[in-house]
C-alpha cells in the first residue's frame, strides 16, 4: 500500500469509533423510529405494522399539537432571551476579571454538580407557600398571606433559565476570551466612550458565542420534559411531554415517533440556519 | 407451561377418550425418553438453569419488607438470587418490558386489573400453576375473580393488596361534615380555587369526572358531561401531581387543600402528625395490585417465590410498610392491629363496599380517552 493511500485511510481508522457509535446510538434507532413512524396502533395497543400516513397527517394538521409546538418555541424563544440578558453581562465580568476568573468559572460549573431535576425540585422550596420567599415577605410585613408563585408558565420559564444559563454564560465567555482587548483601547483613544466601544467592537465581535449560547438555549429549552411536569400547572406543557405522554401512557409508539421526528425536524430547520450563516465552529468552541 | 400441567392436559385428553391407551402411553414414553437422553448434557445448559429471578416493585419500604420477608429466605430455600429493580409507574414499566427480550424481566408488582389485561392483550403472560402457591388458598376470592374475569383459563398473576384513591383534604380549612356533604363535587367547587390538586392520570380524572356528574364510572353515559366537569377540574386546580411524593409534599406543605389521593398514602401522612383526612365518596375509585409474572420467565421458580410473598408475615410486614391492605382474607388469617386501622381495609374478606374497574369496559376505551383527556387538559 502506498504511503499516500495509507495517509487517506487514516483519518477514517480514527474516525470509526465515534462513527460507529453515531451509527448505532443514533441512526439506528432514529432509522427505527421513522419505521415505527409510519405503523399505526391498534384497538388493543399492539401495533399495525405497514405504510400508514395516518399518524403524520395528524401530527401536521391537528391544530392541537401545532398549537403546543408553537407554545413550545414561544418557551423556548423567551427563556433564551433572558438567558442571554442575564447572561452576556455574567460572562462579560467574568471575561474581563483579572485574578478570580477560575473561582468564577469554578462557581459557575458548579450547577452541573448537582441533579437537573434536584436543582429544579429546589424552586418549591424558595417559591412555595411556605417557602423560603414567601416566609421572608410575610415576616418583613410586605404581604400579609403568601402569594402563590408557583405552577404557571412563568415558573417553567424561571426553570429552564436556572437549567440554561450556564450554558450561554459559557459560550459567551469563550467568545469574548477570544477577543484582543486592546481593540476596544484602541476604539477609546480614537475618541469613542467605553460603551460606545463596547457596543461598536466588543458586541459584534463576539455575536457568534451570543448566537452559539442561544442556539444551545433554544434546542434544549424546546426539547425539555422535567420542567413542565415539576413547575407547571395543569395546562402547562411543551411538546416533549406530548411525546411521552403517547409513548409511555397511550402506548402509541407510532404516533410518538411522528411528534418525535416533528420535534427534530424543527430544531434541525433551526440548527440549518444556524449553520448556514453562523457555521458549527463556534458552537464547538463554547462546548469545549 | 411446565411438565406437570402437560402431563394433566395428557391424562385430560385420554380419560375425554381423545387419546388412546396406546398413543397416551407412548407419549409419557417419549417424554421419559427424550429426559433420560437430555438429562446428561443438561448441565450445559446454563439458560435452563435458574440462578435468579427478576423482581421490580416500587421501591422503598416495599423492598425492603421483601428483601427481608421472603427474598433472603427464598434464597436461602432454592439457591435462587432475586434481583430487585423498581420502577417509577407502571406504564413506564410496560414500555421497559414491550422492548425488551423474553425472561429478562420476572415478576413485577404491578397496578390494577388493567395493566393484567394489558399484559395480556400483549401477550406477556404465562400460566401459573397455584398448586405450587398454597399460600393462594389464604387470598380473598374477590380479588383472584377479578382476574379470572380476564383470563378465565388461567392465572398469570397473584393478587397481592388494594386500596381506593378517595378524597385527601386538609381539616384545618374543610370541615368532616363539609366533605361528605358535598363529596366528589368538592374537585369542582369554586370556593377552593386554586388549592385542589388532582392526579393527572386519564382513568382518575375521568372516574372522579363521572362521579361529580351522577354516573357509574363503569358505565358512563354522558361522556361530554364528564369532559366538561374535567375542564372545570382543570381550571380550579393548581397542579396535577404525578407521584406519590408529590401529592404528600403539595398537601404537607398546604400548597393545595383538597385532591383525591391513595390512602396509603394519606394514611402515611397522617401517621407523620399531619392533620390530613381522608374519605372514600360513594363508588370511590378502588383498585388493587398484583404481582404479575412476565413471559419467558422460569415459572416454577417464580411460583415458588410468589409463594414466599404471599405468606402471612411478608403480606402483612409490606402492607404495615405501604400502608395498603393485604390480598389475605382477614376472616383467615390474623393480619394484626394496624392493617383493620388502615383506610379502605374490608374485614369482611368479600370487598363488596369497593367499586373496582370493570377492566374490559376501560380498557375498551383506553386509545380514545387518554388521547381526549391529553387535550381537555391543555386546555381543549
Amino acid at each position: 500500500m502506498s504511503v499516500e493511500a495509507r495517509e487517506a485511510r487514516q483519518p477514517w481508522i480514527l474516525l470509526s469509533p465515534a462513527l460507529g457509535a453515531v451509527t448505532f446510538l443514533l441512526l439506528v434507532p432514529l432509522i427505527f423510529i421513522i419505521v415505527y413512524s409510519f405503523w399505526l396502533r391498534s384497538a388493543i395497543g399492539g401495533d399495525q405494522v405497514g405504510f400508514y400516513l395516518d399518524n403524520w397527517q395528524k401530527v401536521l394538521t391537528d391544530r392541537f399539537y401545532r398549537d403546543i409546538l408553537l407554545n413550545t418555541l414561544k418557551i423556548a424563544a423567551v427563556t433564551t432571551f433572558i438567558c442571554a440578558l442575564m447572561g452576556y453581562p455574567a460572562a462579560y465580568f467574568i471575561a474581563r476579571s483579572k485574578g478570580s476568573k477560575m473561582v468564577l468559572l469554578l462557581l459557575l460549573m458548579l450547577p452541573f454538580w448537582i441533579s437537573y431535576i434536584i436543582r429544579t425540585m429546589s424552586w418549591i422550596n424558595i417559591l412555595g407557600t411556605s417557602g423560603a420567599l414567601n416566609t421572608l415577605l410575610v415576616s418583613v410585613g410586605v404581604i400579609s398571606e403568601p402569594v402563590q408563585m408557583l405552577y404557571n408558565e412563568a415558573t417553567v420559564i424561571l426553570g429552564l433559565v436556572h437549567f440554561l444559563l450556564p450554558f450561554m454564560v459559557l459560550n459567551v465567555y469563550v467568545s469574548l476570551e477570544g477577543i484582543d482587548t486592546n481593540l476596544e483601547d484602541a476604539a477609546t483613544s480614537l475618541g469613542a466612550t467605553r460603551w460606545q466601544a463596547f457596543l461598536q467592537v466588543t458586541l459584534p465581535l463576539s455575536l457568534p458565542g451570543l448566537a452559539a449560547g442561544g442556539l444551545l438555549c433554544f434546542v434544549l429549552g424546546a426539547g425539555t420534559y422535567i420542567t413542565p411536569v415539576i413547575l407547571g400547572g395543569p395546562r402547562d406543557a411543551m411538546f416533549a411531554n406530548l411525546v411521552f405522554e403517547a409513548i409511555i401512557t397511550q402506548l402509541n409508539w407510532p404516533l410518538g415517533s411522528a411528534l418525535s421526528l416533528l420535534l427534530l425536524m424543527v430544531l434541525g430547520v433551526l440548527v440549518a440556519i444556524y449553520n448556514r450563516y453562523l457555521g458549527m465552529s463556534q458552537l464547538a468552541k463554547g462546548l469545549g | 407451561m411446565d411438565n406437570t400441567k402437560r402431563y394433566e392436559r395428557l391424562l385430560d385428553r385420554y380419560r375425554n377418550g381423545d387419546l388412546d391407551r396406546r398413543n397416551f402411553l407412548g407419549l409419557i414414553g417419549a417424554a421419559g425418553l427424550a429426559y433420560g437422553v437430555q438429562t446428561p448434557f443438561a448441565k450445559f445448559a446454563h439458560a435452563q438453569d435458574v440462578k435468579q429471578v427478576r423482581f421490580d416493585g416500587w421501591g422503598g419500604v416495599v423492598s425492603e419488607a421483601f428483601r427481608e420477608h421472603a427474598f433472603d429466605p427464598y434464597t436461602e430455600a432454592t439457591g435462587i438470587t432475586v434481583v430487585d429493580g423498581t420502577f417509577a409507574g407502571s406504564d413506564e414499566y410496560l414500555a421497559q418490558v414491550r422492548s425488551s427480550q423474553e425472561g429478562e424481566y420476572n415478576i413485577a408488582h404491578l397496578s390494577g386489573v388493567f395493566d393484567y389485561a394489558r399484559y395480556v392483550n400483549f401477550g406477556l403472560t404465562v400460566e401459573l400453576n397455584t398448586d405450587n402457591i398454597p399460600n393462594m388458598s389464604l387470598v380473598m376470592d374477590a380479588l383472584t375473580d377479578a382476574f379470572r374475569g380476564v383470563t378465565p383459563d388461567y392465572l398469570s398473576a397473584v393478587p397481592y393488596d388494594y386500596g381506593t384513591t378517595g378524597l385527601a383534604y386538609n381539616r384545618k380549612y374543610i370541615s368532616d361534615e363539609e366533605m361528605k356533604e358535598k363529596g366528589a363535587s368538592i374537585l369542582i367547587d369554586e370556593a377552593y380555587k386554586g388549592k385542589i390538586g388532582g392526579w393527572g392520570e386519564w382513568r382518575t380524572r375521568i372516574w372522579y369526572g363521572a362521579l361529580q356528574t351522577g354516573q357509574d364510572p363503569n358505565n358512563i353515559q354522558d361522556m361530554e358531561a364528564v369532559w366538561d366537569a374535567i375542564r372545570s377540574h382543570r381550571d380550579l386546580a393548581l397542579k396535577y401531581w404525578s407521584s406519590g411524593a408529590e401529592l404528600m409534599s403539595l398537601l404537607a406543605e398546604e400548597e393545595i387543600y383538597v385532591t383525591e389521593g391513595w390512602s396509603g398514602r394519606i394514611a402515611a401522612l397522617q401517621q407523620e402528625g399531619h392533620d390530613i383526612g381522608y374519605f372514600d365518596p360513594p363508588g370511590s375509585f378502588a383498585w388493587q395490585e398484583c404481582l404479575h409474572v412476565l413471559k419467558g420467565s422460569p415459572v416454577e421458580a417464580c411460583e415458588e417465590l410468589l409463594n414466599f410473598m404471599l405468606a402471612p408475615e411478608t403480606s402483612i410486614a409490606v402492607a404495615e410498610g405501604q400502608n395498603y391492605p393485604p390480598a389475605l382474607d382477614g376472616t383467615k388469617v390474623d393480619l394484626g392491629d394496624k392493617i383493620p386501622t388502615l383506610p379502605a381495609y374490608d374485614p369482611t374478606g368479600t370487598l363488596e363496599s369497593l367499586t373496582f374497574a370493570d377492566p374490559t369496559y376501560w380498557n375498551g376505551n383506553e386509545a380514545e380517552w387518554s388521547e381526549t383527556f391529553s387535550r381537555v387538559q391543555r386546555g381543549y
